[in-house]
């Protein structure tokens, strides 16, 4: 069983995170194309796969997919140097927890690790209250059927024609630790689907980036989570909301997203 | 050969051949039956001339005959017959026998009726007694090189002096006594004849020679010339130089195909443009996404490196120290890759307070070398109380940088200047500020992308009048009032309006006009509230209350002058469109439309005004909050 593995085919890459991973206490194998990671992930249990987007013979999609069609069990972090919003929300949209773009600090790395090692205990948690035990506590608030989410990170909901509201997701909050600060952006801001929108610290001081649902122009910010950061972590749906916005194009960026209503993990 | 075969193959060739031989047939056709008539008539005039001259020797003789004086007539017959011209003159009687000839040894013989000149009358049995003129004569050839003869007959007809004479040698009963018979030779009119021939043959000649010449000149200067000139603008157009035009071929049907040869090739070279221009952008993009890719790799390694050893490092402040330059600027480098990714895909501003003359004296550090160069003098007058403007200083930066820039590409010859004025304004948002969003009471939005006022979008409404419905399209300007109407409207007349998607009514039924007392429309531009106006379209009444609450905004004003050569007042309106670019070959088109888009993303404005010869000012407002 290995918490980590990473798939490059820069060595500098596969040694660095290794060594940061390994720093940390994590155990951690790498190899240097897509290939030989699948047949890593078909033989070994690994519960968070790194995963370079462009490689050769086989890139970092077609891996997701297989991943995917296969069943296999873990959760995929997207790497790439080519570090488009395009490549961000396609990813999380093809089943991707999470998507750093390259380079990428040691804090943003760990960081990611920690939430997909979270989500990685979150879903063993879930499984074994599926089959009877470990259910007197409610593990995780799923989403509001209304609702639209982007990958497991972040919501929208339209509230009318025109004008949405978007948040983070539980499933997301609850992979982070102890928050200490929220950043919001400012009224009038653009956001664009998958752009960062949001970044909030814990106190290790660890930054956690949540991506934008959708795209569009901020109208309104949830003031009070800048006093009170825990009404995210409380109610995390409707009074933990981040911002409302008007989408720039809803129909566009709707096809990335996934209603709530099928919302099981 | 193959060359004469080119040569041959050229039209001009083809229609001087082709004109030379019609005109020699034409010619040579004209020149044979010229020459037949004149012989004939020189002929005719000839047969003329020597029945006259039988007629006056039968006169002549007559006298002498009728007194039966035959020493006279001999006489004269000799006499005629030494004529150089005549041949022979001969008298015989009816039964054919020779009575007089100048020639002595014919006389007493008898002449062969059967000969060819005695068949016009003697052909049938019975002999014709009157012939006609025409057919008396007969044109023959002694040897076959001697030149040609003509004989000609005269019967001489019996006549009451003949009979009643006192020699009584011819009876009454008679109706021909005897035949005259002339032979003159034809060298003078053969002479006559081969001479006019030469002539005409000459004159033939010289006319086609001429002809084709004269067609061969303007076939030249008509044809050739032109043909050649476009098949050269052809070979250069199909070698690429899109650059070159046909001269001026003058106004026939060659010189309007030249001037559409050259209105095709500008085309072309204008399509062309665009291709590249739009292909130079996708390869830009596909460049930087190739360079992010690579560059941001070994620049993870960097980064991941570093920021890990600084985390190790938090007890040695001194190498903590280093490592943070390290990470901060490894984390620089990122952004600028991340900058050339969003070059070429306008992104977010990235907002945080900075003071106006940073970022111009950090524009001006970039650019400054290539100012030294061309000699330019860089005049800052910078307003020292200037409050703070929250903006992303890269992108600002990125608008001065390609300020400056433009107007130092602007500055020719020397004594190139650049004034950069900073100060602080205070403007009214009536007929600032941009309506950027709109919606109906179902929350529709009412912002039409598609049809744009000075770039920005329109607020579309539709509209019905008591005679015609159609849309209206605001201006986004909230006082500016150039809406666009797409319906025939009555001046001074009230339209009803509504959202052109659910058709709920934008009329305020509680409030009227109050310059006009028409109807007023209202929609939410959300956060700023209502935005109402009046439907009158000669009304220029708005109201936006949350904007105008607010008062005066104030605004940091920057303004870039050069004192360069200046924009063309036609291409002042176009500067700020993607792709339209004055400096040819050597700009993108895309600078100032980014620019634009920059500074709109920072709910500023930009503006330009600039004279030919004197130089370009473009004017910044940018908001301070």
């Amino acid at each position: 069983m290995y918490d980590i593995l990473i798939i490059d085919d820069e060595t500098v890459i596969n040694e660095a995170v290794t060594k940061i991973a390994k720093s940390e206490g994590f155990k951690i194998d790498s190899c240097t194309n897509a290939i030989d990671g699948l047949k890593k992930l078909e033989k070994n249990q690994y519960k968070v796969t790194l995963c370079d987007i462009m490689m050769p013979e086989m890139n970092g999609f077609q891996l997701l997919n297989e991943v995917q069609s296969e069943g296999i069990n873990t959760n995929v972090i997207m790497i790439t140097g080519f570090s488009t919003v395009e490549n961000a929300v396609k990813s999380l949209h093809m089943g991707a927890i999470d998507f750093i773009p390259k380079p990428f600090t040691f804090d943003e790395l760990i960081s990611s690790i920690s939430r997909g090692l979270e989500f990685y205990n979150l879903q063993e948690r879930i499984k074994n209250s599926q089959i009877g035990k470990d259910d007197d506590t409610i593990i995780y608030v799923p989403c509001p059927p209304k609702y639209m989410k982007l990958g497991n990170t972040s919501w929208m909901y339209m509230e009318y024609e025109g004008a949405a509201i978007i948040g983070a997701t539980d499933l997301f909050l609850r992979t982070i630790e102890s928050l200490s600060s929220v950043e919001l952006m400012a009224v009038d801001d653009i956001l664009i689907q998958g752009s960062t929108c949001s970044t909030l610290q814990t106190e290790d001081e660890m930054p956690h980036n949540i991506m934008a649902p959708i795209g569009g122009k901020i109208v309104e910010r949830n003031e009070k989570l800048l006093e009170n950061f825990s009404l995210l972590e409380k109610d995390p749906y409707f009074e933990g909301w981040l911002y409302r916005i008007i989408p720039a194009d809803i129909e566009y960026d709707k096809k990335y997203l996934t209603p709530c209503s099928t919302d099981r993990v | 050969m193959k060359r004469f075969k080119q040569k041959f193959n050229k039209i001009a060739l083809k229609l001087i051949i082709a004109v030379g031989i019609t005109t020699a047939i034409i010619i040579s056709i004209y020149s044979y039956f010229n020459l037949h008539s004149q012989n004939d008539t020189l002929l005719s005039e000839f047969e003329r001339h020597a029945n006259q001259l039988s007629n006056t020797i039968i006169k002549s003789t007559r006298t002498s005959m009728l007194a039966n004086d035959t020493e006279t007539t001999h006489n004269i017959i000799n006499t005629i017959g030494e004529d150089k011209c005549i041949k022979e003159v001969r008298l015989f009687n009816k039964s054919g026998e020779i009575i007089y000839s100048a020639t002595q040894s014919l006389i007493g013989t008898m002449v062969d009726k059967k000969a060819e000149s005695c068949n016009v009358c003697h052909s049938s049995k019975r002999a014709l007694e009157e012939v006609p003129i025409d057919k008396r004569s007969r044109i023959f050839k002694l040897y076959p090189d001697s030149s040609r003869i003509m004989g000609l007959m005269n019967p001489i007809y019996n006549e009451p002096s003949c009979w009643e004479a006192d020699c009584h040698v011819h009876p009454k009963s008679k109706k021909t006594l005897g035949v005259l018979d002339i032979t003159m030779c034809l060298k003078e009119v053969d002479k006559a004849q081969e001479e006019s021939t030469v002539k005409l043959i000459v004159f033939a000649l010289t006319s086609i020679l001429a002809l084709s010449l004269l067609i061969g000149f303007f076939v030249r200067k008509w044809i050739d010339i032109p043909v050649s000139n476009l098949m050269s603008a052809t070979r250069e157009i199909s070698a690429g130089n899109l650059n070159y035009s046909v001269k001026d071929l003058g106004n026939d049907e060659l010189g309007i195909l030249g001037r559409a040869f050259n209105t095709m090739t500008k085309k072309l070279s204008e399509a062309r443009m665009q291709l590249f221009q739009s292909d130079k952008m996708s390869s830009l993009g596909r460049l930087a996404a190739g360079v992010a890719h690579e560059i941001n790799n070994p620049l993870t390694g960097v980064l991941t490196y570093s920021s890990f050893l600084q985390k190790r490092a938090k007890n040695y402040p001194e190498i903590q120290e280093d490592l943070n330059v390290i990470v901060r600027e490894t984390k620089r480098s990122r952004e600028i890759v991340k900058g050339l990714l969003d070059f070429a895909r306008q992104s977010v501003p990235k907002k945080h307070k900075v003071k106006a003359r940073e970022i111009i004296d950090r524009a001006v550090v970039v650019v400054n070398n290539q100012l030294v160069l061309k000699h330019i003098v860089l005049e800052r007058k910078f307003d020292p109380d200037l409050p703070m403007i929250t903006v992303d200083a890269d992108q600002i930066q990125q608008v001065f940088i390609n300020l400056i820039v433009n107007a130092s590409d602007a500055i020719e010859n020397g004594d190139g200047k650049i004034i950069i004025t900073t100060s602080l304004t205070n403007l009214l948002p009536y007929g600032m500020t941009q309506i950027k969003t709109a919606l109906c009471p179902k929350r529709h939005n009412l912002i039409d992308n598609d049809i744009k006022i000075e770039s920005m979008p329109t607020i579309k409404l539709k509209a019905v009048t008591s005679k015609s419905s159609g849309h209206i399209n605001l201006d986004p300007i909230y006082g500016k009032n150039r809406h666009q109407y797409k319906l025939q409207i009555e001046p001074g007349k009230d339209i009803k309006a509504s959202c052109p998607r659910c058709d709920i009514s934008l009329i305020n039924d509680k409030e009227q006009c109050p310059k006009c007392n028409s109807l007023i429309y209202t929609f939410e531009s959300p956060p700023y509230g209502m935005f109402e106006g009046c439907t009158n379209n000669n009304c220029d009444w708005e109201r936006w209350q949350a904007i105008d609450e607010g008062g005066q905004k104030t605004y940091v004003k920057i303004i870039i002058e050069d004192n360069g050569d200046g924009i063309q007042n036609e291409d002042l309106s176009r500067i700020f469109e993607p792709f339209f670019s004055t400096k040819g070959q050597k700009g993108t088109g895309l600078g100032l439309a980014v620019i634009w888009g920059i500074i709109d993303n920072h709910n500023g404005t930009i503006t330009v005004e600039s004279e030919i010869g004197i130089g370009t000012k473009f004017t910044i407002l940018l908001p301070v909050t």
